[in-house]
């Protein structure tokens, strides 16, 4: 790979230890991937935040870190609320661990808002054709396909070194050839709301790594891509895909090779198969409530108390900014929780069955929490919150 | 005997040859606590891969791997050099942030190395020596 003579220098050492392994790790990567040389990026996104997954061995790498990062850095969602964990049933250890992580990403000047949805909360973080390091697979797919930025999927040590470097390896989604769609997936089926998870959950199942290409009779807003990518980036590991006459557009001279065709009976076989019933939690905000999602919610529970427990996740900053939404949804005795899911907290270890609204959560509920799941649109998912399911 | 191989992970360092055709997933297959091989299923089972020149194909599974073999490094558990046939990047960022040297691209009979000889991999040389 070709380094500029200031990167060279890093990778010698001339800029301290933690600079130098940092490099390593970006040209190892674009090594084995082949790539020509390295781009800066306009922003990184983290993972590896929830002490869930990174443990201490995870703790110990980044707090022995030292350093600044070079470009704007955010966060993943954390293993709680870092707030409110202990309404949350977490433990001490856990939450006295999870905090180090946090602090820990702070001290190397990354921003600690942690979210899997930093495109709901910042516009600067990225554009059109901007390059970035994001990791969080539905924020990956949501920059790549809705926002026409480019990224890989990066891991949490890779995207840490984009951070402090300012730089990625140039390869995958950062090259057009890598872009081109690989199926067509003509739905023919008017879709709605969680419809649009069920179809990321069925196709991202089908193409795995490739590149879909949607033509749809209903159009998705931005809330509907958004779970559309995340379940597919779940299902599958999709990280890029398209919508006729709503994404921005493929490379020019795309001819995907292979064509699904897709009617209602399977989008509804999804719901039929994952039934909500006899769950004791219902979960919305997988990927993070946007501040629409908050409003249809706290629609639907006005002057209404849950009989289950019910759990809002969404991004601290959007709550902050609509605390009559928040104190609308909780009026209810639902619970608005912020920097987490019931993805990566062990808060949802201790339920049998959770209902979601989520392709991307029906997708890892039962591997990485060990709780079986249901599927239902938003308002079903509230009415088996209300104890009317 | 000296071998051409692809440096990694920057370093050079020598130890006994432990040798698997099998790939490794750090997370699960290794305790960070002791530095052996707990997977009953794998062909390294009930070794202790601390001091060795540990040689595998390549490493699989979580992502947390990479931290594993950072914590198993600073409690002195770590191998001393990594020799791969194809590095991805769990092993290869591992090997970094660990400051332990990774080669790959070695030839597959690498694999059959018998179990103690001293190995020395010189990976800024990208070598091989045994």
């Amino acid at each position: 790979m070709y380094l500029s003579r200031e990167e060279e220098a890093i990778c010698r050492g001339e800029h301290g230890e933690t600079l130098q392994r940092m490099m390593e790790i970006l040209v190892a990567l674009g090594d084995i991937y082949g790539a020509e040389r390295l781009v800066p990026v306009r922003s990184v996104q983290i993972a590896g935040v929830s002490f869930k997954n990174i443990g201490d061995a995870g703790l110990e790498w980044i707090s022995d870190l030292r350093g600044r990062v070079a470009v704007p850095s955010i966060l993943n969602p954390a293993g709680m609320d870092l707030c409110r964990w202990k309404e949350m049933g977490i433990s001490e250890d856990f939450a006295c661990q999870q905090k180090k992580v946090v602090e820990a990403y702070g001290r190397l000047g990354v921003t600690v808002d942690c979210t899997c949805t930093p495109y709901q909360i910042y516009d600067r973080l990225a554009g059109p054709g901007d390059h970035l390091a994001w990791s969080e697979s539905s924020a990956v797919s949501y920059a790549n396909s809705v926002i026409g930025a480019r990224t890989n999927r990066e891991g949490g040590p890779s995207a840490l070194a984009a951070a402090l470097i300012g730089k990625t390896p140039l390869y995958g989604y950062h090259l057009d050839e890598n872009r081109m769609p690989t199926h067509l997936v003509a739905v023919d089926a008017d879709l709605k709301g969680s419809d649009f998870g069920a179809l990321g959950f069925l196709v991202g199942g089908i193409v795995k790594d490739g590149v879909p290409i949607f033509r749809l009779r209903s159009l998705p807003d931005s809330d509907e891509l958004k779970a559309l990518g995340a379940a597919m980036a779940a299902s599958g590991s999709v990280a890029l895909y398209y919508v006729e006459n709503v994404t921005p557009t493929p490379p020019a001279g795309a001819r995907p090779s292979e064509r699904l065709d897709l009617d209602r009976k399977e989008i509804d076989e999804v719901y039929e198969k994952y039934p909500g019933i006899g769950a004791e939690i219902v979960a919305l905000g997988c990927p993070h409530c946007s501040r629409s999602e908050l409003e249809r919610i706290a629609s639907l529970l006005e002057d209404k108390k849950v009989q289950k427990e019910l759990w809002v996740c969404t991004a601290r900053k959007i709550a902050e900014k609509y605390p009559d939404l928040v104190a609308r949804i909780e009026k209810s005795g639902a619970k608005v929780l912020c920097d987490t899911c019931m993805v990566v907290s062990p808060a949802s270890e201790r339920y049998k069955k959770m209902m979601v609204n989520s392709g991307k959560a029906l997708a890892y509920i039962p591997g990485l929490c060990g709780v079986e799941a249901g599927f239902g649109s938003t308002e079903e998912c509230i009415d088996a919150a209300l104890g009317r399911i | 005997m000296e071998i051409k191989c692809h440096k990694v992970a920057s370093g050079c360092a020598s130890g006994p040859a432990l040798a698997t055709k099998e790939t490794i997933s750090f997370l699960g297959n290794v305790n960070p606590q002791t530095g052996m091989v707990v997977d009953p299923a794998h062909e390294l089972y009930g070794q202790s891969i601390a001091g060795k020149v540990l040689i595998f194909p390549g490493g699989k599974g979580s992502t947390v791997g990479s931290y594993v073999i950072y914590q198993l490094k600073k409690r002195g558990l770590a191998p001393t050099a990594m020799i791969n046939l194809c590095s991805e990047p769990i092993v290869a960022v591992g090997a970094i942030i660990s400051g332990i040297p990774l080669v790959d691209r070695a030839p597959e009979a690498i694999l059959q190395l018998k179990r103690g000889i001293l190995v020395k991999v010189d990976a800024d040389q990208n070598l091989i020596r045994f």
